[in-house]
């Protein structure tokens, strides 16, 4: 009788690619529930639109590069970048500026370098920082929370909404928009106020409840234990991420606390928390030794509170995870393990065996 | 103890009777282990088929040299291929019969390769002749000499999967050498899913396995034995250790299920914590390893005079209607084993030798089994990927860097970062991420979300790797080869060119002293006559180095060409 015949190992675990992601859209719910609460649909609208447009665009790619659709559509990572990505926009952007986005999260970061699983860098992130660059007013417009007294996203319906969106209607930015408390501490410091003056003077940093911040910041570290728990993503990028950044702010701030903002503000302001459990765990584009992520993530946190600080940007997590990005064939290649039987040695004890082979 | 434990074989309750420290292997999967399909009955024999098909290479080492031919009637036990090297294997007639062909026959390979084998028609009785060895009466005081001796006799070989000459092994650790062992570890451990073999043969005749590790004692004088055996195979325990109960210095020891800790380096991982060097071998540990089935081996040369013709195989998998057991004679068709064991279902769609994880498919069942097939695993495609059957289609996704194999590789390897390179074709930098250490033992393709066949890319790499070298060896060598040719072919011009000289010079050397006025020939030919002696020593020397250098190229090229580049520097001059 005759058999067919493959290559060992026979067994293949449950595991796809699909599983992985949809862990990650599931610890992506708290978190996007709590932003929803503060401001409303529009941040609902946001990641539709979002992932409406990825999966466009991603079967459009898919088709030109003559790649199957189906198994490269139920990976779900189309998905997962399209969400994250909304999660970094402003509610009540119109549509054609999510477009540019997206566009260059899937089209260009992603597929021009190859598709899923070769892009170098974060397709969320290049996205992001793409609009950040070219639209720095429309990317700055966040609507009052929920509990701000005046105009915020709850006094407009969901029609009124999509109007914004999608029509010519513009809302009066100024009475509905306020600077986020990123911007608000910047400028405020910048201008030589005590950081406990401009708490003060924000309206809604001073109580705890009212902050949107800290209780979306609170939502996301759920999400990342999820992660964690389900063994998605590893301890050591963000623990990496956020101890160098409390350890950088927590420095500053006791040298000089009127001119520097304290570490529990940076840690929970902007979109540091997702940036540590969601956008800088990426696994294509971040490191993948042990030692490399804890360098990798260090890294991101010590520039997140550079560029945060001197830089230009009110939030820095996109450039810090796109500059680490760069690094990381480097970092990879000086932080491998030491391999069982090897001795150890500050790198890749398998070159220093080659070299010896090379010899003899 | 013993009986409380063979009564309720609680797995974790073995581990904690014991106590002994264990160490853990980095990494490690727990794929379906399916050892209840095949462990239930006891281990029968599998029967005469009527014709046997015996390779004469079933060990590492050189090829044994054929000692039959077509038309010999061989008796059971009968030598048919003898050891040619220091490392090899003798070869003997599984049975009575006649030699019916000598020749090239598939065996058991992934591309149905061939090799010599000789084949017999067996005559069903079994007929040992004289060739049963006399048993040796008392083991414990026999000679270290006569104890070696016979397992060579017996062509025993490693019977875990490497095949290994074992006599070789074992002299390599007896006390005779300089390395002392300190602790003779026995391999009950049996990781791969489906594989029964050992787990029954400790269940069945652990006395006997006993017998066995003490002629390895006699033979190495380890201070401690100890049987490492995975915690899934709780009778095999218990009879292992109901068979060592009198023996203080022997311990069974129940090591937590996770695959491989079979793998000899991962095994001595668990047992003692220590690391076996890159390359290197247990033995700079003070440590041995032996499998069971060897083990069991020994014991019937040595207490029975039997070599080795038949081993334990594990016949499973849904492919087959009654899984189990067999003692098999070497050369015997898979088809006749599946004959045993109830015939196939409809679902054999796929033949593995070994299992699961390592082992091999094979696209034809009139291969023989030989020494090293531990396992026969007759299985349909979808139960191998039955944990999820909806993805057994998906097709293979790129790489994600999920660093997951990473996590299980229980090398500590970063498969990721090797299977980028080798698809590269970078294998300088994959030879830097120590590709050279990996096992083949397929956790990381076991656990890749994207389906990646890792193992088949190190495989490739790793061959590649070795023919890039090989080839290099031969560049070089033809390079010296060539450079040799050159300065020959000039060494000869030159010689020629000088003896044309010290011709001439002869002959004008004649005609002057042929002139009558020879008396002042001496004086007026004596420059000239000092520039031919002069020629003619140099060629002679010259024809010295010649022959010197000709004579250590063929011993090493490295030499010949320090040699020619000594004699080029000296023709210089
Ligand atoms: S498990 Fe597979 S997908 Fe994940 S890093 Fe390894 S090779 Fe890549
Ligand atoms: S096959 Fe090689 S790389 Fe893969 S887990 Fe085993 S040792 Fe590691």
């Amino acid at each position: 009788m005759k058999f067919k015949t493959k290559t060992s190992p026979f067994f293949n675990s449950s595991q796809n690619i699909n599983s992985v992601m949809l862990q990650v859209l599931i610890a992506l719910i708290p978190g996007t529930l709590t932003l929803m609460y503060f401001f409303g649909a529009g941040i609902f609208l946001n990641v539709i639109i979002s992932i409406v447009f990825a999966v466009s665009l991603e079967i459009f790619a898919l088709i030109i590069r003559k790649r199957p659709l189906l198994p490269f559509l139920s990976d779900l990572s189309a998905i997962v970048t399209a969400w994250l990505f909304a999660l970094t926009l402003p509610p009540l952007v119109p549509w054609w500026i999510i477009f540019v986005g997206v566009f260059f999260a899937i089209i260009v970061a992603k597929h021009l370098y190859g598709g899923l699983g070769y892009n170098p860098f974060n397709p969320a992130m290049v996205g992001f920082a793409v609009l950040i660059v070219s639209f720095p007013f429309e990317m700055s417009q966040w609507i009052h929370p929920r509990t701000f007294e005046g105009l915020g996203a709850y006094d407009f319906g969901l029609v009124e909404q999509l109007g914004f969106i999608f029509g010519d209607q513009k809302p009066a930015w100024d009475a509905i928009t306020m600077a986020t408390p990123l911007d608000e501490v910047k400028t405020g410091l910048r201008a030589g106020t005590d950081y406990g003056k401009v708490l003060e003077g924000s309206t809604y940093l001073q109580t705890f409840s009212q902050n949107t911040w800290i209780w979306s910041s609170l939502a996301f570290i759920l999400g990342g234990i999820w992660l964690l728990y389900k063994k998605v993503i590893q301890w050591q990028i963000p623990a990496a991420l956020l101890g160098t950044l409390g350890f950088i702010s927590a420095v500053f701030y006791i040298f000089s606390g009127d001119s520097f903002a304290s570490p529990l503000f940076h840690i929970t302001s902007g979109a540091t928390i997702l940036g540590a459990f969601f956008i800088a765990t990426d696994p294509v584009s971040a490191s993948t030794t042990p030692i490399g992520k804890l360098i990798y993530g260090a890294s991101i946190g010590f520039f997140i509170y550079i560029i945060r600080v001197w830089g230009n940007y009110p939030d820095a997590i996109a450039f810090a995870v796109l500059i680490m990005n760069m690094a990381v064939p480097m970092i990879d290649y000086y932080t491998q393990p030491r391999v069982f039987g090897h001795k150890p040695s500050f790198f890749s004890s398998g070159a220093t065996q080659r070299k010896q082979d090379k010899k003899s | 103890m013993n009986a409380s434990l063979s009564t309720n074989p609680s797995t974790t309750a073995l581990r904690l009777s014991q106590n002994i420290k264990l160490y853990k292997f980095h990494g490690g999967v727990h794929p379906p282990f399916h050892k209840k399909d095949s462990n239930q009955k006891p281990i029968e024999f599998a029967g005469i088929p009527e014709r046997l098909i015996v390779p004469i290479h079933q060990h590492i080492g050189k090829t044994a040299e054929l000692v039959v031919s077509v038309g010999d009637k061989v008796k059971k036990g009968q030598l048919i291929a003898e050891k040619s090297d220091f490392i090899s294997a003798a070869i003997h007639a599984p049975t009575s019969g006649k030699i019916s062909f000598i020749g090239e026959h598939s065996i058991p390979h992934p591309s149905g390769l061939t090799e010599i084998c000789a084949v017999i028609d067996t005559d069903g009785k079994d007929d040992w002749g004289d060739y049963k060895l006399t048993p040796i009466e008392d083991p414990a005081n026999a000679d270290y000499s006569e104890l070696l001796d016979r397992i060579e006799q017996a062509g025993i070989v490693g019977l875990g999967g490497a095949v290994f000459p074992t006599a070789v092994k074992l002299a390599g650790a007896s006390q005779q050498n300089k390395n002392k062992i300190k602790t003779l570890i026995i391999n009950g451990a049996e990781c791969e899913p489906y594989i029964t073999c050992d787990d029954r043969l400790m269940q069945d005749r652990s006395a006997d396995i006993v017998k066995g590790i003490q002629v390895i004692q006699t033979l190495i004088k380890p201070e401690n034995c100890q049987i490492a055996i995975e915690d899934n195979k709780p009778e095999a325990i218990a009879a292992m250790r109901a068979a060592t109960a009198d023996f203080s210095d022997i311990e069974v020891i129940a090591i937590p299920t996770i695959y491989p800790s079979g793998g000899e380096k991962q095994l001595i991982e668990i047992l003692t914590g220590k690391e076996v060097r890159s390359g290197g071998l247990p033995i700079e540990l003070g440590l041995m390893c032996s499998n069971v089935g060897t083990t069991y081996s020994i014991y019937k040369a040595i207490y029975l005079g039997e070599p080795l013709l038949s081993r334990i195989i594990t016949v499973t998998g849904n492919g087959i209607q009654h899984p189990q057991n067999f003692e098999v004679l070497i050369g015997t068709p898979f088809s006749h084993l599946a004959q045993q064991a109830g015939g196939y279902t409809k679902m054999a769609e796929n033949l593995i030798m070994g299992g699961p994880m390592m082992g091999f498919a094979i696209p034809d069942d009139d291969v023989p089994v030989i020494k090293a097939t531990n396992c026969a695993l007759f299985i349909s495609a979808t139960s191998l990927r039955e944990s999820n059957p909806a993805f057994s289609n998906q097709p293979t996704l790129p790489c994600i860097r999920c660093g997951k194999c990473m996590e299980v590789c229980p090398v500590k390897l970063l498969p990721q970062q090797l299977y980028w390179h080798i698809r590269a074709k970078d294998f300088e930098k994959a030879e830097d991420h120590s590709l050279r250490d990996c096992i083949d033992c397929g956790c990381c393709s076991y656990v890749c979300p994207s389906h990646i066949p890792l193992v088949d890319y190190f495989r490739f790499g790793k061959s590649e790797i070795r023919e890039q070298k090989v080839a290099l060896e031969k560049a070089d060598l033809s390079r010296q080869r060539h450079e040799f040719l050159l300065y020959r072919k000039e060494r000869d011009k030159r010689e020629r060119d000088e003896k044309r000289a010290a011709h001439k010079a002869a002959l004008q050397e004649k005609k002057a002293a042929a002139k009558p006025n020879g008396a002042n020939g001496e004086q007026s030919s004596s420059p000239k006559a000092d520039a031919i002696k002069a020629a003619m020593e140099r060629a002679k020397a010259k024809k010295q180095a010649r022959t010197e250098s000709e004579q250590s190229d063929a011993k090493t090229k490295e030499t010949s060409s320090k040699t020619n580049t000594k004699a080029n520097t000296e023709e210089a001059q």
